[in-house]
């Protein structure tokens, strides 16, 4: 089947106004050596055929509804009210592009102009563009930002920022005289000390995350401060739903603070599509990559929405832009905004808080089991590493748990090799404390 | 629009949503977090009750026009229809539920899905391999430039030029200034193509390689294509290939049948995934064996029956995504392709040339095409004519939105003065076809007696034409919270929603 709708006498009727006595020669500039043949691609399906397919290849993975999963790891599974799904649905959201026509664009305009002033009252930040891809592609273009403000050409990450975002800001690199270096942790946290000795004034920006990779809270007035001493930028990668509770970057000097966003109301997906936000001082505007949402006004007076300071953009700017991003992930952050309007400053304390809460309380069992300790002696929001004693292998255990219908924490051993017993796991408001209490049942039969 | 915002419905103390009741012991924050990493105060989000974020966001839904209501001829886009079968498959709980760090043995089927998504984009487009990583089209521009950066250096050799026509789109030289690369423009042949005299005048020994879009932006199939990368190869460079047109080219011709080294497919265009408001897309990245080996990890690898991730590569350029890429969007596309398949496939490259021919048929008496050849799924008309009468092709776009339908691209490629770039897809009817034609011939004659009606338009929509100056000057990206509202709102009082 497809889904183009002329019939065959239609398509000659319109050849016949084209002067074309047959398609062949509407492709006749395409030199006959290059016309294709079959394409060895399988026959097409009708729908029922298609919906079977896919609920095949579904069944073949174990979906986080069927079991109880404490993954986290940068990809973290939370609540979806049912109005996210159920308005985001629709085609006017779904099918639009990119709001070029400011005037027949309003509602995804209006709602970018939300979701971005939503974004900088969570952030506490002064600037937030439309969204760029996904966590990770945000520190490198918060990296790359701070490199052209700064015009120096050191960036220095700590090693507890999610190694992802550290391979994909190396990948960006690529062809940049730039360089990255990185700086140790000790007990779980950057150790400011290194900090301190690798910040020299050639140093564009610092780079930590909050909660780190480990789930420790950093010291980010700290080490904020001593990147202002230099002259450098701080930037900072959050967790959204952390700042329900937790300090905002705006709070404590980020300069650029950026964050995964997925979490605000669209599921895990495999990881993709992600949402990346991205936020800035009022000193960096001019040099923000990727679109930007802007209040205006129309011929009569009336208050419009428009896409604006497109003069940093690639279709104009060409190879002078701030960044080559054209899109923006335009439906995901529509569901976050429709996620925060409706969690408001209240929902969004208090899912903060059953995170906490709920972490705590899977800890303190945890801590139950001889054989498991925490890794670290630090404050954490909703993860936290544990180390398991030698005789019970992480992989090992985590094949028991996921034989009684567990997704156990993810061993950090392929990250962080000097953790081979190291654990990470991760609790939400979608864990119920029964399906902890049988995590522990199962844990101490092994 | 005279909508009020979500921030402007807030009333304290209203919500939206309820947490079921906690079932562990109550925590005070206090004193599990230290003070100075606690926010001073709740963050100032709206507050407002579920039925009025359903309203809110229903009613701004309806001030835009989008595939599903409106024909939205955005040339290089690639508007088609996005099948809701597509959607019903990606939101699978075993597709949408799966964390990226669940052991390969609980991701059999996405493994597979992703894998044999892979194998059809090859098959499409004759390419060795594939990535699926990249987010959009750009991101697969800068993947590719990555790579070949890493090609040349692998080679020892130092090449720093990327060719790029005069007609290209904005993200190819962006995508080559940031990777390092000096930009080299070509200028166009007067046919529109790729002149060989001057592409062969810029070939230095410094040119890592060409980037082209086939067919171009002006909608045309660069015929000689075989010499182009021939002479390019020549000199050790490759060539890139900027896949956003392959509407045209569904099993009518292979881009790796034509010497194209890299290209990226845009599956939000070509592979009928929603644009949704300006992404998420997804732009996948294919190349010969000899590049292969740097193409990003990780990937997935078929062992005998079974899949699994491959995180270490030779020559890798590295990872351009947290994870793998947007997955939901890949389900998507490959849902779209086991719909069509390959019959389906080459049925909807024949009928978006159709389409595009048969709209060009009917406009060009008056409005010309300057480089006027057979097109294949878009052409590029001028509306160069309508300046004797004040009237730009800005205005022209705005006045069709008045007519209800989406403009065309304007002022785009540069090469063609007051360019309106149309691209009507295969999923347009004749009927649909013919109405649009109906409009902007209408709108010409407008232009001619009326052309103050064409500069003030649109007079239609929830706003008349919005001032960008202003948006520009006086940058206003928030709301300020606190702030009355500058406008009272109104909606329901004047014009609310588009027609």
């Amino acid at each position: 089947m497809d889904y183009a709708p002329n019939t065959d006498a239609q398509l000659q009727e319109m050849l016949r106004t084209i002067g074309a006595g047959s398609f062949e020669e509407l492709i006749s500039p395409v030199p006959a050596e290059l016309h294709a043949r079959e394409l060895d691609v399988p026959p097409g399906l009708a729908e029922a055929q298609v919906v079977a397919l896919g609920e095949a290849l579904a069944g073949r993975n174990r979906a986080l509804t069927e079991m109880v999963s404490f993954l986290g790891a940068g990809c973290y599974a939370h609540l979806i009210p049912t109005v996210v799904d159920a308005l985001s649905a629709r085609g006017e959201w779904l099918t639009p592009y990119t709001p070029y026509q400011a005037e027949a664009s309003q509602g995804t305009l209006q709602a970018i102009y939300e979701f971005q002033t939503m974004v900088c009252e969570l952030f506490q930040m002064d600037v937030a563009n439309a969204s760029l891809y996904d966590g990770a592609s945000s520190v490198a273009e918060a990296a790359l930002l701070a490199l052209r403000a700064t015009g120096r050409s050191r960036i220095l990450l700590s090693e507890a920022v999610h190694p992802h975002a550290r391979e994909v800001l190396a990948t960006y690199l690529i062809g940049s005289p730039a360089t990255m270096q990185e700086i140790p942790t000790v007990n779980g946290v950057t150790d400011l000390e290194s900090l301190g000795k690798a910040l020299r004034d050639d140093v564009a920006c610092v780079v930590l995350q909050q909660p780190n990779v480990f789930g420790c809270l950093e010291p980010m007035g700290q080490a904020g401060e001593l990147t202002h001493r230099v002259g450098g930028l701080f930037i900072a990668s959050v967790y959204p739903v952390s700042l329900g509770l937790l300090q905002p970057p705006g709070a404590y000097g980020a300069d650029i603070a950026v964050a995964e966003g997925r979490c605000l109301g669209s599921p895990p997906a495999y990881g993709g599509p992600g949402l990346g936000l991205f936020t800035a001082t009022t000193a960096l505007l001019r040099k923000v990559p990727g679109r930007l949402a802007g209040c205006t006004v129309d011929q009569a007076g009336r208050r419009a929405f428009t896409l604006t300071l497109q003069t940093r953009e690639q279709h104009i700017r060409r190879e002078r832009a701030t960044s080559n991003i054209c899109t923006n992930e335009g439906w995901l952050a529509l569901r976050a905004t429709i996620f925060l309007s409706l969690l408001g400053p209240r929902g969004m304390q208090e899912l903060a808080q059953r995170n906490v809460e709920k972490a705590r309380y899977a800890r303190e069992r945890l801590r139950e089991l001889a054989w498991i300790a925490p890794a670290f002696d630090q404050p954490f929001f909703n993860e936290f590493t544990l180390r398991f004693d030698p005789a019970h292998p992480v992989e090992t255990v985590n094949r028991r748990l996921a034989a009684a219908g567990f997704a156990g924490g993810f061993p950090l051993a392929g990250w962080y090799p000097t953790m081979p017993q190291g654990s990470l796991w991760c609790v939400t408001e979608l864990i119920s404390k029964p399906s902890i209490d049988r995590l522990i049942d199962v844990l101490k039969k092994i | 629009m005279s909508d009020l915002l979500i921030f402007e419905r807030s009333v304290p103390g209203r919500r939206g949503y309820w947490l079921p009741p906690s079932d562990v012991p109550a925590v005070s924050v206090g004193e599990v977090l230290p003070e100075d990493q606690l926010r001073a105060a709740q963050p100032p989000l709206p507050e407002v009750a579920e039925f009025d974020a359903v309203r809110h966001y229903t009613r701004l839904s309806q001030a835009n026009f989008s595939v599903d209501t409106h024909f939205y001829p955005l040339g290089s886009c690639t508007m088609k229809y996005n099948p809701k079968l597509n959607e019903r498959v990606a939101a699978l709980p075993g597709f949408a539920w799966l964390h990226p760090l669940q052991p390969a043995a609980q991701a059999q089927g996405i493994l597979q899905l992703l894998y044999e998504l892979e194998q059809c984009l090859c098959a499409i487009t004759g390419m060795a391999a594939f990535t699926l990583q990249p987010a959009a089209g750009a991101q697969g521009e800068l993947t590719g430039l990555k790579m070949i950066a890493a090609y040349h250096r692998r080679k020892r050799r130092a090449r720093s030029t990327i060719l790029i026509p005069d007609s290209a789109h904005g993200t190819n030289p962006a995508s080559a200034a940031l990777s390092g690369f000096t930009v080299v423009q070509l200028a166009s042949g007067p046919d529109g193509l790729i002149d060989l005299q001057e592409l062969r005048r810029k070939l230095t020994k410094d040119v890592a390689a060409l980037m082209l879009t086939n067919p171009n932006t002006l909608g045309l199939f660069e015929r000689d294509i075989k010499t182009i990368a021939a002479l390019l190869h020549e000199q050790g460079a490759l060539v890139y290939m900027d896949g956003a047109n392959m509407n045209a080219l569904l099993g009518i011709a292979r881009p790796g049948d034509m010497g194209v080294d890299l290209l990226q497919l845009n599956l939000h265009k070509t592979f009928s995934t929603p644009h949704g408001g300006g992404g998420p897309g997804a732009g996948p990245v294919g190349v010969t064996k000899a590049l292969e080996d740097f193409l990003p990890v990780p990937r997935v690898r078929k062992v005998g029956a079974r899949f699994r991730w491959e995180t270490r590569g030779r020559a890798t350029v590295g990872r351009v995504h947290g994870w793998y890429g947007n997955v939901g969007v890949l389900v998507r596309a490959y849902a779209y392709i086991r719909t069509l398949g390959r019959e389906g496939l080459a049925r909807t490259s024949r009928a978006a040339i159709i389409n595009a021919n048969y709209l060009k048929a009917k406009l060009q008496g008056t409005f010309p095409v300057p480089f006027d050849d057979h097109c294949m799924h878009e052409f590029v008309a001028s509306l160069k004519s309508l300046r004797a009468h004040g009237v730009s092709a800005g205005d022209v776009a705005k006045r069709l939105l008045d007519y209800g339908c989406y403009a065309p691209t304007v002022y785009f490629p540069l090469i063609v003065e007051e360019a309106l770039m149309i691209e009507p897809t295969e999923t347009e009817s004749k009927e649909t076809l013919d109405a649009f034609a109906q409009a902007l011939l209408a709108i010409a004659h407008e232009a001619q007696h009326n052309p103050e009606l064409v500069r003030r338009a649109p007079q239609r929509m929830v706003v008349d034409r919005v001032d960008e100056v202003k948006a520009a000057r006086e940058p206003n990206l928030r709301f300020s919270t606190g702030d009355a509202p500058k406008v009272p709102g109104t909606f329901g009082a004047g014009r609310t929603v588009a027609s």
